[in-house]
């Protein structure tokens, strides 16, 4: 099978009305370099990535290939050394000014909760400090959010000491949903999760990007999460995105990192997810 | 069609970032009249972003108070830009928390109002504690003190089976942890207590020199600054600033350790946490403390011999002749066994708050400030038992 072109054809129903919309992350031409004991590693080279509106994109790549520090770009917690990253059409740069809640969510892969709070102010945290709401509706919203990622409202004055790790992750989904954001980033979404709240949480996302339209940019190495809620993939390796595709396209591609990655033992099992694969854009 | 398409037609709203507050998207209501009767059109971008903009809460909370105020209409929420969670609870909250009467709303609006009106709860209450609890929290109050006095006890006691353990085998003791230890507490803490006991010295000269001069007694500095710093100054001033700056240090390896499960890793590796975490910084600063003690107060004497020479004209020459004279060496014996029982008080207290530390960042902080709290106090409390027993001695 001849290798697919990098930008595989769209499918019928991302094709309609998502065309017309400038892309939601737009990278072009960048390069990570880091100088680590006098020697300079280059992890990114020239490297390009366009996600459409309304997309779950799975970034996936071997260790150390650069997959966090691409994340991190994407939220202008990083500057790459050469290139530029545009994010809902500004550069990442300026994403963390007020109200970067409202453009941007981030789930971090240990739930960053701050642990000074309990779950309901966690929520809170970011409509509460641009200050013009009154308390009860921020009260309200956070509760809404709270009880849409499934967990009980009993919960809401616990303190993050207190949560399990699947709770904790559901806690830190609320938090980055609590404006609304357009764009949601995931760093491991169900690393750490044992398989019963992996599926949930997978669920819960999936069931996330049906009502609110959300555009997801995720990092993954659970091929069973990849295959579940991707609607395209993006292997980083050799310093740049070899292909970026739905996952069937992405798996027939020439690779030996895609071969090791998907067609190993454990790719052939989470394979058996794709024959009943419900879900494309 | 798939399910999730659907809400395409109500997101085809650009999601930029919005750079101004424009006329056109802000939230608001307008009145219209409608063959079923008054009815409120919704308008604008009813999102989280907007409602947050500077100004727009406050127009909107307005308007739909004046709406309210000229009596029950319909709402047409059709022409609605984009609504998000925020902006239908916004409209939930102002609707009393139920369906209107008359109402006209996309399907998609229907469905996210559908769902805030679903999770539209009450939080439970914040309990307020009865009389009961608070005298049982007094218990409690007591019940921590004994218990912190006598975690203090037990890791007293591990030191000396520790040390015990480590006369017996000397060769396998935790040898380039001590080392360290004693390079960052006592080599890396030279200039600063350098500095301190410097400034302090001239400051202490030039205070009891005025004094002094009124009795015509000048040439007793010697004996003021010489006793006043060697016995007392010099080691509490050392011990004070070695309490803030490695027993905060040693509180916080310690309780980052709980908190990245490096303590529980090194129990299941068997690897006993006195004999390693805790005996190697406790023989570092019962070393390292008299040796800082005695460096600040030779930096506090040139300080204050200093500004002898320039107050009252006291020559360094004549000051160092005379100093022994003035102090007894017993003096100097009972500041260095007082550094040695500091710099371990320090030590002990700086681990036993790192070991307390409960594996979240607040705690952490906690427990940092109550260990340089709680050492300083020891340190002042030890000082005055000294000053009791040994009074008699080297006076």
């Amino acid at each position: 099978m001849p290798p697919l072109p990098a930008t595989a054809p769209e499918t019928a129903a991302a094709a309609a009305p998502a065309l017309v919309r400038p892309p939601v992350v737009e990278i072009s031409g960048l390069w990570s370099v880091f100088h680590t004991a006098g020697v300079d590693v280059v992890v990114h080279k020239d490297l390009n990535l366009t996600v459409a509106h309304g997309e779950v994109l799975a970034i996936v790549g071997g260790s150390g290939s650069g997959k966090t520090v691409l994340l991190r770009q994407i939220l202008g917690l990083q500057t790459p050394s050469r290139g530029s990253v545009t994010v809902l059409g500004k550069p990442a740069a300026v994403l963390g000014a007020k109200g970067a809640a409202s453009r941007v969510g981030m789930l971090f892969q240990h739930g960053a909760l701050f642990s000074a709070f309990t779950v309901l102010e966690n929520i809170a945290f970011a409509l509460r400090e641009l200050r013009c709401l009154p308390d009860d509706l921020i009260r309200d919203a956070a509760l809404l959010k709270l009880q849409m990622v499934g967990l009980d409202v009993k919960h809401a004055h616990k303190m993050p000491a207190e949560l399990s790790g699947g709770m904790i992750k559901r806690v830190a989904l609320a938090r980055a949903l609590i404006m609304d954001p357009p764009l949601l980033l995931l760093d491991e979404p169900t690393a750490g999760l044992d398989p019963e709240s992996a599926d949930a949480f997978c669920n819960l996302l999936r069931s996330l990007h049906h009502e609110l339209g959300l555009t997801v940019v995720m990092v993954t190495h659970d091929l069973d999460t990849l295959f579940e809620l991707s609607t395209r993939v993006a292997v980083v390796a050799d310093q740049k995105i070899i292909v970026n595709a739905p996952p069937r396209e992405v798996i027939a591609f020439p690779h030996p990192f895609i071969h090791d990655f998907f067609l190993g033992e454990r790719g052939q099992r989470a394979m058996e997810l794709l024959r009943e694969y419900p879900f494309t854009v | 069609m798939r399910p999730h398409t659907r809400y395409h037609a109500f997101f085809t709203h650009d999601q930029t970032i919005p750079s101004k507050p424009m006329e056109a998207s802000n939230p608001r209501i307008s009145r219209d009249t409608s063959p079923d009767g008054p009815c409120l059109r919704v308008l604008g971008r009813w999102t989280a972003a907007q409602l947050t903009l500077p100004g727009v809460w406050d127009a909107v909370e307005a308007s739909l108070k004046a709406q309210a105020a000229q009596g029950a209409a319909g709402w047409d929420l059709r022409a609605l830009q984009r609504l998000d969670h925020l902006g239908a609870q916004v409209l939930w909250n102002h609707w009393g928390r139920q369906w209107p009467a008359r109402i006209d709303v996309l399907a998609d609006q229907r469905a996210m109002l559908e769902r805030v009106a679903r999770y539209a709860v009450a939080p439970p209450p914040y309990r307020p504690r009865t009389l009961w609890e608070r005298f049982v929290r007094l218990g409690e109050l007591v019940l921590k003190v004994t218990d912190h006095a006598e975690d203090l006890l037990r890791l007293i006691g591990q030191l000396m089976l520790d040390l015990i353990r480590l006369v017996r085998a000397p060769r396998d003791g935790p040898w380039r942890d001590v080392t360290g230890h004693i390079f960052h507490i006592g080599a890396t803490a030279l200039p600063i207590t350098a500095l301190v006991g410097f400034l302090i010295g001239v400051v202490l000269a030039y205070l009891t020199s005025q004094q002094l001069r009124l009795f015509g007694a000048e040439i007793y500095i010697v004996n003021i600054l010489g006793l006043s710093l060697i016995r007392e100054l010099g080691p509490v001033l050392a011990a004070v600033l070695i309490a803030g700056r490695s027993g905060s240090a040693i509180t916080a390896q310690i309780g980052v350790m709980r908190v990245t499960e490096e303590l529980d890793a090194m129990r299941v590796m068997g690897i006993p946490q006195g004999f390693r975490l805790v005996m190697p910084r406790a023989l570092a600063m019962a070393l390292a403390m008299p040796l800082i003690t005695l460096w600040t107060t030779v930096s506090a004497l040139v300080g204050g011999m200093l500004a002898a020479d320039l107050v009252l004209g006291i020559t360094p020459s004549y000051f160092i002749n005379n100093l022994p004279r003035a102090v007894m060496v017993s003096n100097l014996w009972l500041a260095m066994g007082k550094s040695v029982v500091f710099g371990l008080l320090i030590a002990l207290i700086g681990c036993h708050y790192g070991l307390r530390v409960k594996p979240n960042t607040e705690s952490l902080g906690q427990g940092t400030t109550a260990s340089v709290v709680t050492s300083i106090t020891v340190v002042i409390l030890i000082d005055a038992l000294f000053a009791v027993i040994f009074k008699n001695i080297g006076i």
